[in-house]
């Protein structure tokens, strides 16, 4: 679960307690493949594509997507992190803090951006990382890659790749680890 | 002004020099006309109730600003007498440094005269030299026949050290007593306040208290050559007090000091707020400074207290700090602040405002004890009322007093001036 | 901290945890800088004012530019543009601006304490760009940034700053704010520039500075003000150089990692030889570009709440 939606979900610095698994760690490493299998097969290929993953649960798993798409394909794609806290539009008593310093180390002018991350919930995260992308140079097309869609969307921002779609109550909290993906509730420490 | 009534002041407890002695006052044409219990009344006297309330002698005040002439914006002898007035003061002897400055016999009466309707008597205090320009003598002499008892050039001192010899010699024939603001300009020069820990930490320029000391030193001395009579005001240093009781104790000086009420509770720490209500000259030392003074006035070095009440508008005041004039309100505060801070019995807070502060300004009407035939100035005090201090509501023109808001014990509930009750249960009547 | 701090007017205001939080926060918007569009809009609609009463065109635009680069709209008032006349009551003019409906009013004055009196009469955030000779808090702060850059941490560096400490505001804030995060700081400089008190302060003195520069992570030194000598505070400029300047023969005594840092304007032959501020371990041009940065984090940690 992306650390901003634990710190800002009530009750405020909370524990993540888990009630179902929804994904085990080899669930997670297929959708992985199936991830990368599709961006291939929509780019035709991976040449003028990058990823960039959105901070922080897409880091991990732009990484691991990057890999994957180098070991299918035999090279390797541009990477690059990004925190949009500037961009976003949901600030709540105090300013957010961003978790750590945007790197996106190559021009995007020219490439498809596949935007990476690991739930998808209200989409307003994305909306701010297209906002901080536009920043960065002009892409020729960027495309979403989320492991989770749990629903709840208030803003028309659809996913083009997914791992797993899954139905949530808005006051549940969806968390992807390295050991697979979880859904359960935030109680206070 | 039709001659005041009888007056009784009834259920108090009458203190004074004397001693203290639960009784009424009887007040008839302006004189104290019996002093007992049980005391009958003439029919139409006005009757002071003083119920748990203490019947002393009005304060009188060396050391106030009253800004007029020139400086009517911040104060006039009428409201700084009103102020005094509700502060128990019976009389105030008001400082020379306006514009014009109080340096000749003609602006002496100038002043008296606007005295003639004031709450209080206000006694005038003359400079020392022309134009408290520090270079020449002012005519002293025609100054003390206009009645003139205390000369100081007040806002600064005099620098010039054979000049102030010529002055204080020229005294002796005279019978005054010269009084000094002790600061050494040049030490003192572009501080706004106690060069100390916290001046070093604020990053504001500050005197050090030898600003002060040298000065009390210097006078010291001179007094002892001259045989002149002085005075000092506002003493503000450990090292001050420690000065004038080593020359008190040689017996070979005729001298006097007072203090104020500030420098006998605050410190250079309120700076912090860059409040420039707090910015005062001389300035609010260190915590040790007021100890000392505090050790001064219980061990009889310091003979009174006196307020210094400077006025300023609230513009003035609000200018960055090492712009803004200083000075601090203190008639209306000083007798609560005294027995609310000071842990001193009654009657030495009363001494040091009341009666010693009277025979340094040679008043014979003031201060004197509670007794048939002595002039009525006096003020009823309830010392266990409870008061906060709103400086919105203070009757001096000005609102710059340290103690606002502060939760002060000790309220004047009556002022009698000449036998006329000026302030009945805490409000002017006129 | 529970609440976002409100002003920024001394140091000692943010304490070694907000310090901590500008700093790392000045690394995102290092990046930002660097960017093709160093741009972001975290603070659009907002508006900070500049009320400088000191000349002093670098701070000025400084925090103009980061105020810009947050999409912050700007407004400045400064005496010498005449649209804050001298004599003007002060409360007035801060009062007419607040009036507007500004956001954050970042305060120059030859005055100590001017900010915290104008914080006290408008409802906008208050960042005291330099007080008289009190504080300047965002030097201090990219001060600690640059040094962080170069060595990672301040914990336990030597810091000797050097000069006039009396009048200077960026020492007494780089006192605070280097001793809060560990640095141990001396002061070199001969006795008539040194504060009358030093007690409470986290430092020590020196008037050696060979001795002190032998030993030295960072050496920071301040500006030499020719006004100085009119109030008798040194014989001469001459005399000061020769024991408190780093010349070239003092720069060698350095440790090869030390740094050499100087709040700027230069006066070059006088507390720093010409040459020595060209070379490899002087980081002053880093503070100034680090200078943006900082001062949008600052800008940001105090107005990034709702509005």
């Amino acid at each position: 679960m992306a650390e901003r939606e634990r710190a800002l979900a009530p009750p405020n610095g909370g524990v993540f307690v888990a009630r179902a698994e929804v994904l085990s760690a080899d669930g997670l490493r297929r959708a992985v493949t199936r991830i990368a299998h599709e961006i291939v097969e929509r780019n035709h290929g991976v040449a003028g594509v990058a990823l960039v993953g959105l901070q922080t649960g897409g880091v991990p798993l732009a990484r691991r997507l990057a890999a994957e798409l180098e070991r299918i394909e035999g090279q390797p794609v541009p990477l690059g992190s990004l925190d949009a806290t500037f961009y976003r539009d949901d600030i709540g008593l105090r300013p957010l803090v961003p978790e750590a310093v945007t790197d996106i180390g190559f021009p995007l002018d020219g490439l498809t951006v596949v935007l990476v991350d690991d739930v998808l919930f209200t989409g307003r995260t994305v909306r701010a990382a297209l906002n901080a992308l536009n920043d960065y140079g002009r892409a020729t097309a960027v495309q979403l890659a989320v492991m989770v869609d749990r629903g709840h969307r208030e803003l028309p921002i659809r996913p083009d790749y997914v791992g797993k779609n899954l139905p949530t109550r808005r006051d549940e909290m969806v968390d992807v680890g390295e050991a697979g993906v979880s859904i359960g509730s935030v109680v206070s420490r | 002004m039709s001659p005041p009534g009888a007056l009784v002041i009834r259920g108090g407890t009458v203190i004074d020099a004397t001693g203290r002695r639960e009784a009424d006052v009887l007040v008839v044409d302006g004189r104290v006309a019996a002093v007992g219990s049980g005391l009958e009344a003439p029919a139409g006297a006005v009757a002071l109730d003083a119920a748990g309330c203490l019947v002393a002698p009005g304060l009188v005040d060396l050391h106030a600003h009253l800004r007029e002439p020139g400086f009517e914006e911040s104060e006039t002898v009428e409201t700084g007498s009103r102020a005094a007035a509700l502060g128990g003061y019976t009389a105030v002897v008001a400082m020379p440094n306006t514009e014009p400055p109080i340096d000749t016999a003609a602006v002496v009466r100038h002043v008296l005269g606007l005295a003639a309707g004031a709450l209080c008597q206000v006694a005038v205090a003359g400079a020392i030299t022309v134009g408290r320009a520090g270079r020449q003598l002012a005519p002293m002499g025609e100054m003390a026949d206009a009645g003139v008892r205390l000369f100081t050039d007040d806002g600064s001192g005099v620098q010039d050290t054979a000049l102030m010899r010529r002055a204080m010699e020229y005294s002796t024939a005279l019978g005054v007593t010269l009084a000094q603001h002790c600061e050494d300009a040049a030490l003192a020069a572009g501080a706004s306040m106690h060069e100390g820990e916290w001046s070093s930490r604020l990053g504001v320029p500050g005197a050090p208290a030898e600003a002060e000391e040298l000065m009390v030193a210097r006078d010291l001395a001179l007094a002892r050559l001259t045989g002149a009579r002085l005075h000092l005001l506002h003493l503000s240093t450990a090292g001050s007090a420690e000065l004038v009781a080593r020359a008190k104790a040689t017996r070979s000086v005729a001298v006097t000091a007072e203090v104020a009420p500030h420098h006998l509770v605050l410190t250079d720490a309120e700076v912090a707020s860059y409040d420039a209500v707090f910015k005062v000259n001389p300035p609010l030392r260190s915590a040790a400074d007021v100890a000392a003074l505090r050790a001064a006035v219980a061990g009889g070095v310091l003979d009174a207290i006196a307020t210094d009440h400077a006025p300023h508008p609230q513009e003035a005041k609000e200018l960055p700090f090492d712009q803004a004039p200083p000075g601090m309100l203190g008639l209306e505060t000083a007798l609560a602040v005294c027995l609310t801070e000071l842990d001193l019995p009654v009657e030495r807070v009363l001494a040091l405002l009341s009666w010693q502060p009277a025979a340094i300004a040679g008043l014979d009407d003031q201060g004197g004890p509670v007794a048939p035939g002595s002039v009525a100035n006096l003020c009823v005090v309830d010392p266990a009322a409870t008061w906060v201090v709103d400086a919105a509501a203070s009757a001096s023109r000005s609102r710059n007093t340290p103690w606002a808001g502060r939760k002060l014990t000790g309220r004047v509930r009556h002022t009698v001036f000449q036998g006329e009750p000026l302030i009945v249960d805490g409000e002017a009547r006129r | 901290m529970t609440t976002a701090p409100t002003h920024l007017l001394s140091v000692a205001d943010l304490g070694a945890e907000g310090i901590d939080a500008v700093l790392k926060v000045t690394d995102n918007f290092v990046e930002v800088s660097a960017r093709a569009i160093p741009k972001v809009p975290a603070l659009r609609g907002r508006t900070v004012v500049s009320l400088f009463y000191e000349d002093s065109t670098r701070t000025r635009l400084s925090f103009e530019t980061a105020a810009r680069r947050l999409s912050a709209d700007v407004m400045n008032f400064s005496v010498a543009s005449s649209s804050v006349k001298k004599g003007e009551c002060l409360r007035d003019t801060v009062e007419t601006i607040d009036a507007m409906g500004v956001d954050a009013l970042v305060v120059r004055h030859g005055s100590a304490g001017v900010p915290r009196q104008v914080a006290g009469w408008v409802g906008a955030s208050v960042v005291n760009a330099g007080d008289g000779a009190h504080e300047h808090p965002t030097q201090a702060l990219l001060d600690c940034y640059t040094i962080r850059q170069r060595r990672g941490s301040l914990e336990g560096l030597r810091i000797a700053i050097v000069g006039d400490v009396k009048h200077s505001r960026v020492a007494r804030s780089g006192v605070l704010a280097f001793s809060a995060l560990g640095a141990e700081v001396t002061l070199v400089a001969p006795p008539t520039l040194l504060p009358p008190s030093l007690a409470g302060w986290p430092a020590t003195v020196s008037h050696d500075l060979d001795g002190v520069l032998a030993k030295a992570d960072v050496v920071y030194l301040l500006r030499m003000q020719s006004e100085r000598m009119t109030e008798a505070l040194l014989p001469s400029l001459r005399e000061y150089t020769a024991a408190y300047g780093l010349t070239r023969r003092r720069a060698a005594l350095l440790p090869d990692d030390a740094l050499v840092m100087h709040p700027g304007p230069l006066n070059r032959g006088v507390e720093i030889a010409a040459e020595v501020a060209d070379l490899p371990g002087s980081v002053i041009t880093a503070q100034v570009a680090n200078g943006v940065a900082v001062r949008m984090a600052v800008l940001y940690l105090l107005l990034g709440g709702p509005g």
